[in-house]
Order: C-alpha cells, then sequence, then structure tokens
C-alpha cells in the first residue's frame, strides 16, 4: 500500500442541541489505501457521520472539523464546493440504505442512473444508453431495457439496491462508501448484493468502506475493521484477527452473536459498564 | 434471483394497470358522486337563505301595503303554500334550467346578468393568480432552500401579513399610493370611459378582445386598470402559494433521494429543481386550485374597492338593494365554480401522481 | 411549587391539569413569536375592557368644527369627517372586535366539536350524514355564505356573528371527528364504558376534553380569519352599523377620502392587520406547542 487512498486525522462532526454543541464523531483518524475496511457500530455510534462527512454532505447546523481529509492527495476541507460537487459520484461515491427512500420515486431507473453519469462527463445518446443498460447487467440485472424504463415504486426491493450500486459505479469512482446497504433488504438477498458490490470492487481495484451494525457480515467483506462507539474508534483490526480483539465493547458484541454450536440459552447483553469511552452518549 | 422473476413483476405491473381502469372508473363515479351531493348541498343552503330565513319572502315581494288577496295571490304564485319538501324540488329544477329568477334593480334575468359580469371576475382573478404562481412558487422554494435565513423570514411574514391584511384595506391604499399618488396605474374600472363599450364582446375579456380587435390602445389602457387589483388579488394567493411550497420543500429537501442526487454530484440547482421541486409540482396543482377558487371569492371584496364589474361587485350591489334572487344567483354561480375547482384539483393530484396511482 | 406541577406522578387532576398548563406555558415563552402574539392579543383585551379611560374622547362625539384633521398631538390618528377622534373610536372598536371574535368561537367550536364527537364516536350511519353535512359546508366559500346569510337576515351585529358561526364550525368537526378516532376504542374509554357510563358521559367528559387542545390551537388560527370577515362585512355596510366604531365600517367610511385625508381609512386597517397578526403567531406558538404533528399542515 503505497501513497493512501484516503487519509482522515481528528475527524470531528458537532451538531447543536438545545443543551448546547453534542459531538457525533470525536476526533478520530484512521486511512484506506484500495482495500475494504469495514465500520461497525451501534446506531449513534457515529459511523454513517463518518461516511457522510468524507463527501462533505453534513447539512448545517452539522459541522465538520479535521486536522487533515485528504482524498489522493487533494485536501477535501480546502475544495471549493464546485470542486466538491466535481468530486463526488465520479470520484467517491456512496450506496445508501434503503433503495424506498433513497431513489426519486418519480424519476425512471434509467435516468436515475444516465444522470449519476451525464454530471461528469458529455456522452451522446447511444453511448449513454449503452453504458447504462451494460451497468444494470453487470449488477446482475437480467432485463436491463425493461428494468431502465420503471419506476422504483415497481421494483423490489433487492432490485432497488442494485440500481442504487449501478447508479454508483457507473462513473467508476476510487472509493465506494457503502453505508448499510443491506439492512432494509430480505435476508435472502442480501448476500447477493454484497457479492455484487465486492465484486465489482475487486473487480475495479477500488477502495471500499462497508458501514454496518453487523460485525459477522463485515468481517465476511472487509480486509480491515474499525468498530465505532461513541463518535470515536474503539478497535481497530485486520478481518482475519477479530477473534483476537482485546477492547471490551467489540469482545462484548463478538460474544453477543449467536453461534451454529453454542448451546447458550440466553445470549449476554453489552455490559456498558465496562469501558468508558462511550460517556455522555 | 429467485425472488424477483421478473416475468412476475411483469404479471404484477399487468395486473395493476387493469386493477388501475377498474379503480379509475369507480372514483369517477365517487368523485361524480360528491360533487352532485356538494352541489344539492349548495342548493339546499341558498333554498333556506332565500325561502325560510327571511320572515316572510311575499311579503319582501309585495311590500307591507299590499291587500290580503294580492299577497295571497303572490304567495301562491311563489308556490310558498305547497310543502317545503315539493318547494325545494321545483328550485332545484328552476336552478338546473338556468332560471335563477328576475333581478329586482336590474330588471333582467339573473342568468343573463352573470353571464355578462363573469368574465370580468374571470380575467381578473386569472391574472391574479398567475401573477401568484409566478411570484410565489420561487417564492417558497427560494425560502425552504435557505431555511432560517433573512429571505426565508421576509417570505414568511410576507406569508403571515396575507392571512391579516384585509383585502378592502389594501385595495384602498394601493388605489391612494399607486393610482391618486404616482399615477403608474389607472383607477377603478376595467378601462377609461373614454374606451368604454368600444370593444365586440367576443370573450368578454377586455384583454383577448383588444387583441382581437388589434386595439393596442385599449389593450393597454385596459392593462393599467387590471394590473393593481389582480397585483392585490395575486399578493394574496402568494402568500398561501409560497407558504405551501415552502413547507412542500422543506419536505423533499430532507428525503433520502435528494441527498442520493447530492451523491452523485448533481449541481445544487438541478438538485432543487428536478430533484426535489419536481415531485411536489403535482402536490402544487391542489394548492394553486385551492388559492384560483379563493381567490373567485376575495374578488368580492376587490371587485367592489375597484368598482370592477364582475360578479364581485354585482353580488355586493345586490345585497345592499337586497335584491335577493340576484344575491343568490350569484352565490350559487360563485359556490359552484369554487366547489367545481376545489374537487377537480383534488382528483387531479390523484389521478396525475405516479404514486397515487396504485 | 415548579417541582410540584412537574411532578411525573401528580395526585390529583388538578395538579396534572396545572403542571400540563405550566409546561405549555414555559414552552411558549421560548417563542419569540407567540410572545408577541400574546402581548397584542393581551393588549386588545385591555384596550377592550378599559376602552373609557384609554380613549381620550369620546367614539361617538362629534366635532364638525375639527372634521378630518391629519394626525397630530391632541388627535394621535387624526379626525373624521365628523370630527371624530379616531384613536378614539379604534380603541372602543376593539370592544366590537373582540365581541365578535369571542361569540363566534364560543358558538362554532362547541357545535362543531359535539357534531365532530359524536360523529366519530358512533361511526355507521351517524358518522356519514354529519360528515356528509360538513363536507358539503366546508367546501363552500365562506365569505360568500356569510354574505348571503346576512342578506337574509339582514344587516347587524348579532347577525354578522351568526353568519360567520355558521361557516366557521365545520373545520371543528372534522378535527374532532379525526381526534375521537383515534381513541374511540382506547382502554380507558372501554374501561368508562363498563363502568356504565352513558355515551352522553363519555363525549362529555372523556372524549371532547382530549380534543380540547387542537381545537385551541385551530380557534387561534381562524381569528384572523373571522376578523377579516367581520371587518368585510363591516366594510360591506352588512355588520355593525353606524354610528359604532367597528373596524371594517370605520374603513368604509374612510373610502371617500382615501385620497386627500389617507388616516381616515387606514387608521383602523392597522388595527385590524396588528390584532390578526397577534392571532397568526399566537396560533403559530400554540401549535408547535399543543400539537406539534399538526407541522405547516393547512
Amino acid at each position: 500500500m503505497s501513497v493512501p487512498l484516503l487519509e482522515v486525522e481528528g475527524l470531528t462532526v458537532t451538531f447543536p442541541t438545545a443543551r448546547g454543541p453534542v459531538d457525533v464523531v470525536r476526533g478520530i483518524s484512521f486511512s484506506l489505501g484500495r482495500e475494504r475496511l469495514g465500520i461497525v457500530g451501534e446506531s449513534g455510534s457515529g459511523k454513517s457521520m463518518t461516511g457522510r462527512s468524507i463527501l462533505r454532505l453534513i447539512r448545517p447546523p452539522g459541522h465538520v472539523s479535521a486536522g487533515r481529509l485528504v482524498f489522493d492527495g487533494i485536501d477535501l476541507l480546502a475544495l471549493s464546493e464546485r470542486r466538491m460537487r466535481a468530486l463526488r459520484g465520479a470520484r467517491i461515491s456512496m450506496v445508501m440504505q434503503d433503495p424506498k427512500f433513497s431513489l426519486n420515486p418519480v424519476m425512471t431507473v434509467g435516468e436515475q442512473i444516465a444522470e449519476a453519469l451525464l454530471t461528469h462527463a458529455k456522452l451522446p445518446r447511444r453511448a449513454l444508453k449503452a453504458r447504462v443498460l451494460s451497468m444494470l447487467e453487470a449488477v446482475r440485472i437480467n432485463d436491463p431495457e425493461r428494468v431502465a424504463g420503471l419506476y422504483p415504486h415497481e421494483v423490489s426491493g433487492g432490485m432497488g439496491q442494485r440500481v442504487m450500486i449501478a447508479m454508483m459505479l457507473i462513473p467508476e469512482p476510487d472509493l465506494l462508501i457503502a453505508d448499510e446497504p443491506t439492512s432494509a433488504l430480505d435476508v435472502s438477498v442480501q448476500a447477493q448484493v454484497l457479492d455484487i458490490i465486492d465484486d465489482l470492487v475487486t473487480g475495479k481495484g477500488m477502495g471500499l468502506i462497508l458501514i454496518s451494525h453487523d460485525l459477522n457480515l463485515v468481517a465476511r467483506y472487509c480486509d480491515r475493521i474499525l468498530v465505532m462507539n461513541g463518535g470515536e474508534i474503539v478497535e481497530e483490526c485486520r478481518a482475519s484477527e477479530l477473534h483476537l480483539a482485546r477492547h471490551p465493547y467489540t469482545r462484548g458484541l463478538l460474544a453477543a452473536m449467536p453461534r451454529m454450536d453454542e448451546d447458550r440459552d440466553v445470549l449476554p447483553v453489552l455490559d456498558r459498564g465496562a469501558w468508558t469511552t462511550g460517556a455522555g452518549t | 434471483m429467485a425472488f424477483e422473476p421478473s416475468t412476475g413483476v411483469a404479471a404484477v405491473r399487468a395486473g395493476m394497470l387493469a386493477g388501475r381502469a377498474w379503480g379509475g372508473a369507480m372514483s369517477l363515479l365517487r368523485f361524480a358522486i360528491v360533487v352532485a351531493g356538494t352541489f344539492l348541498g349548495l342548493l339546499a343552503i341558498t333554498f333556506f337563505i332565500g325561502r325560510v330565513v327571511p320572515i316572510d319572502p311575499v311579503l319582501s315581494v309585495v311590500g307591507d301595503r299590499a291587500t290580503k288577496e294580492v299577497y295571497e295571490a303572490a304567495r301562491q304564485a311563489m308556490g310558498l303554500d305547497r310543502p317545503l319538501i315539493v318547494q325545494f324540488f321545483s328550485y332545484v329544477g328552476d336552478v338546473l334550467r338556468g332560471d335563477l329568477g328576475r333581478s329586482v334593480s336590474t330588471g333582467r334575468l339573473v342568468i343573463d346578468d352573470l353571464a355578462r359580469v363573469f368574465p370580468a371576475t374571470l380575467e381578473m382573478a386569472t391574472t391574479g393568480i398567475v401573477i401568484g404562481v409566478a411570484l410565489g412558487v420561487p417564492m417558497g422554494v427560494v425560502a425552504a432552500t435557505r431555511q432560517g435565513s433573512l429571505v426565508d423570514q421576509a417570505i414568511r411574514v410576507l406569508g403571515l401579513l396575507g392571512y391579516s391584511v384585509p383585502a378592502f384595506w389594501l385595495g384602498l391604499v394601493g388605489l391612494a399610493v399607486f393610482y391618486a399618488g404616482l399615477g403608474w396605474v389607472a383607477g377603478p374600472g376595467r378601462v377609461d370611459i373614454f374606451y368604454d363599450g368600444l370593444l365586440d364582446p367576443v370573450t368578454g375579456l377586455y384583454l383577448v378582445d383588444s387583441l382581437i380587435a388589434g386595439e393596442w390602445d385599449i389593450f393597454r389602457n385596459a392593462v393599467s386598470h387590471l394590473v393593481l387589483p389582480a397585483s392585490i388579488l395575486g399578493f394574496f394567493s402568494l402568500a398561501y402559494i409560497a407558504r405551501m411550497t415552502r413547507s412542500f420543500m422543506l419536505d423533499q429537501l430532507g428525503q433520502e433521494y435528494v441527498t442520493t442526487a447530492r451523491v452523485k454530484g448533481v449541481p445544487e440547482r438541478r438538485v432543487v429543481w428536478r430533484h426535489a421541486f419536481y415531485p411536489i409540482r403535482i402536490q402544487l396543482i391542489t394548492v394553486i386550485g385551492l388559492s384560483y377558487a379563493s381567490l373567485l371569492e376575495g374578488s368580492v371584496m376587490i371587485e367592489t374597492v375597484f368598482s370592477w364589474p364582475g360578479i364581485g361587485n354585482y353580488l355586493t350591489t345586490a345585497l345592499l338593494n337586497a335584491d335577493m334572487n340576484a344575491v343568490l344567483g350569484a352565490t350559487l354561480v360563485i359556490g359552484a365554480v369554487f366547489i367545481l375547482i376545489n374537487k377537480i384539483s383534488d382528483v387531479l393530484y390523484r389521478i396525475l401522481d405516479p404514486r397515487a396511482r396504485r | 411549587m415548579i417541582a410540584w406541577l412537574l411532578d411525573d406522578s401528580p395526585t390529583s387532576r388538578l395538579q396534572a391539569g396545572l403542571g400540563r398548563a405550566w409546561r405549555v406555558w414555559t414552552a411558549l415563552l421560548r417563542n419569540p413569536l407567540a410572545v408577541v402574539g400574546g402581548l397584542i392579543i393581551l393588549v386588545l383585551v385591555a384596550m377592550a375592557v378599559f376602552a373609557p379611560l384609554i380613549a381620550p374622547q369620546s367614539p361617538v362625539g362629534q366635532d364638525l368644527a375639527n372634521r378630518l384633521m391629519p394626525p397630530s398631538a391632541a388627535h394621535w390618528m387624526g379626525t373624521d369627517e365628523l370630527g371624530r377622534d379616531i384613536y378614539s373610536r379604534v380603541v372602543y372598536g376593539a370592544r366590537i372586535t373582540l365581541l365578535i371574535v369571542a361569540m363566534v368561537a364560543v358558538i362554532a367550536a362547541p357545535v362543531g366539536l359535539v357534531v365532530g364527537a359524536v360523529s366519530g364516536y358512533f361511526g355507521g350511519w351517524a358518522d356519514r350524514i354529519l360528515m356528509g353535512i360538513t363536507d358539503i359546508f366546508l367546501s363552500m366559500p365562506k365569505l360568500i355564505l356569510a354574505l348571503a346569510f346576512v342578506a337574509a337576515l339582514g344587516p347587524g351585529i348579532e347577525n354578522a356573528i351568526i353568519a360567520i358561526a355558521i361557516t366557521a364550525w365545520p373545520v371543528y368537526a372534522r378535527i374532532a371527528r379525526a381526534e375521537t378516532i383515534t381513541f374511540r376504542d382506547a382502554e380507558f374509554i372501554a374501561a368508562v364504558r363498563l363502568q356504565g357510563a352513558s355515551s352522553v358521559r363519555v363525549i362529555l367528559r372523556h372524549v371532547l376534553p382530549l380534543c380540547a387542545s387542537s381545537t385551541i390551537v385551530r380557534v387561534t388560527l381562524d381569528m384572523a380569519g373571522i376578523i377579516l370577515t367581520a371587518a368585510g362585512l363591516g366594510f360591506l355596510g352588512l355588520g355593525a352599523q353606524p354610528p359604532l366604531p367597528e373596524w371594517g365600517a370605520m374603513i368604509s367610511r374612510g373610502r371617500n377620502f382615501i385620497l386627500d385625508q389617507w388616516w381616515v381609512a387606514t387608521m383602523p386597517g392597522f388595527a385590524i392587520i396588528l390584532v390578526s397578526l397577534g392571532f397568526c403567531f399566537l396560533g403559530d406558538g400554540l401549535r408547535d406547542v399543543l400539537d406539534p404533528k399538526q407541522g405547516e399542515k393547512q
């Protein structure tokens, strides 16, 4: 891993509330090469905000600050909104959680995918259509021509999420952030969607940040894992060495996972007194 | 792949289309029944006002010095000796035949009077709604995209003023400032007296008629008379439309798919208009329809202030002359148009939205 | 004292009620516009109650030597065509405005509440008939309907109140019905019924109080519209009759002098706008506190 694709140092995200400002992400640092990084944590741990702040998509009154936020040698914090926009989609992209809400209900699937491409490149109509259809095929949609003409409410959740992936990968970005890409889907299609992401990401040599609350899933699809709790990174390890994790929070999460060969009657709950970092949340 | 075979989706879709056609016919029938019922309700109210509320409707026709024979004759001629329900149905029959009675003050049939004055109201209200939409929609969008900013606050106050300023007062102040003070616009009436009666009434809309006749002077003069009352009406619809647009847009801008568009790197202008605004245009049609209907009503006050010879002015003149046939006829016509626009904009929403069609 | 008010487990109905009132009150105080609105209405009420003390002159006393005087130290808002002090008339006019607004609320809100609660509580045919009537009234143009009623009843302040009330009640019926349906099948209603309470008792003691907060919000928001309609009727000569200092009628009289003596017509207009805005502000604030789910919707 020569030059890292993404370097994050001291990233903090703050939201004002009635009781004063609250840091939802507290000065976290990590870096990422062309690899698959998993960020795990429960809801409210700041993992989604981390993903969105890399794209600078935290809406006011939320506020992002960081010591360093560098993508491929570009200082994201110093970039004008206009240059940042040119980067979004084209070089950093994000698959969002629930296709029911994240696809525009009054635009056809094909239009939405084409828009992602057209925003960054001028293409003749015919070439555009060919690219959209081949991208739909790449996410294993059988009848791309027909699906391209459908509205989001006419496709299933699994297909919607594959459309989302197609839309986010069609400009061929270098980094894909997948924010809980399968938690809104039926269990039966979750693996399928993740396999598609995995194939495309490794095939194109991209970087991937997979954000999830599911430790198991992240361990299976990622090279490296960050465990977040209360806005801080509490554990960082290789996926293969997860069982060696030391932090009590991670151990707690691991212990709470059911195993095939076990005979426990009751799964243990997290003992939040075992670590102190999460204070104040 | 097993869980979503493409043929299955197609079958579901075909089923949806068939269901849509059947559902469409049913909802059309429902719509017709609702509208007919509401019209009947309107007729019942005007009937009630006309025949039941006055202490003695016969007296108001024959005067209190009539002899007993004259009184009785009038009473029978008016059909007031029959049971109320019979009277009501004969009233409904009369209205359906277009018989609204004769106006005491103009001496003409009320229906003819109304047909003559209606275009003036239509012209003013339509110009008003055009102004209201042209300004109100962009203002609502801007306010929503800059929520909490000074612009947003200003638009909010403007919106609240739309609920608190009496239309007739604004009309008077407008006349004093822009007509008498600054001389920017012409005064009351539709055209200067000099031009009155020069136009052949083709549509009854002076702007259109003067264009047809190629009379540029009259056109300019009519515009100059129309612009102030129409702008005041426009202000009231603007206040409502901007407020509703703002709240729809705020809702939209918080949607995930708007974030999706931003993730794609779509320019902010396109995010706002194509992704956030486009889906609400159908809701806005309903709002605009409601606003248009309320302008027809609001024109009563404005027409009185501006001596605008429309249906509102006709109504208030009739009120002051205790000309009940004319009052009820105008109430009926304004009510019917109001109900119709209301109901149509309500259904239009359901027909046009791809999501509501399911 | 405050601890007693905010107690999580109040020991009496009174304590619970006062505690709730206290929370609403403190939440309202945090909303500057609501405070402004409340102050405006407080001033309106004070003007109405203490009109003889506040107004420097009689609202009907004519002084033809001083007719149509522009605003000055002696006459803050000038004088009208009969030499009456406009400021004094505006102050006394607060009584009429307040009377109309209060009477309409007192007539229309209970009627609407009962219709809506009965409709929602019993459902079935009662619901269909009552809501059919309500919907018909709802889809009528309010101002025109009020005009037609006054035309038939004859001009005057009482008839104006009746006419406006007739057009105002359906909104409350809709609100009460929607609220009633949400808790019609709730356990506590079932419990009261099991104790043998009659339908009348259930509706009066248990259903209607629960509709109160959304109705209060709606009534406050409607006040501006009621004031404007009343002023409109006055302007057309159908509301309060001269020499009563009704604001709309005052504007109507000032109409003849609008070009040269602008103050005669404009001053009462400012009073109308200020009071209407006050009710709008307060209504918005109350809605945020009492009925947040209503949000921006109309």
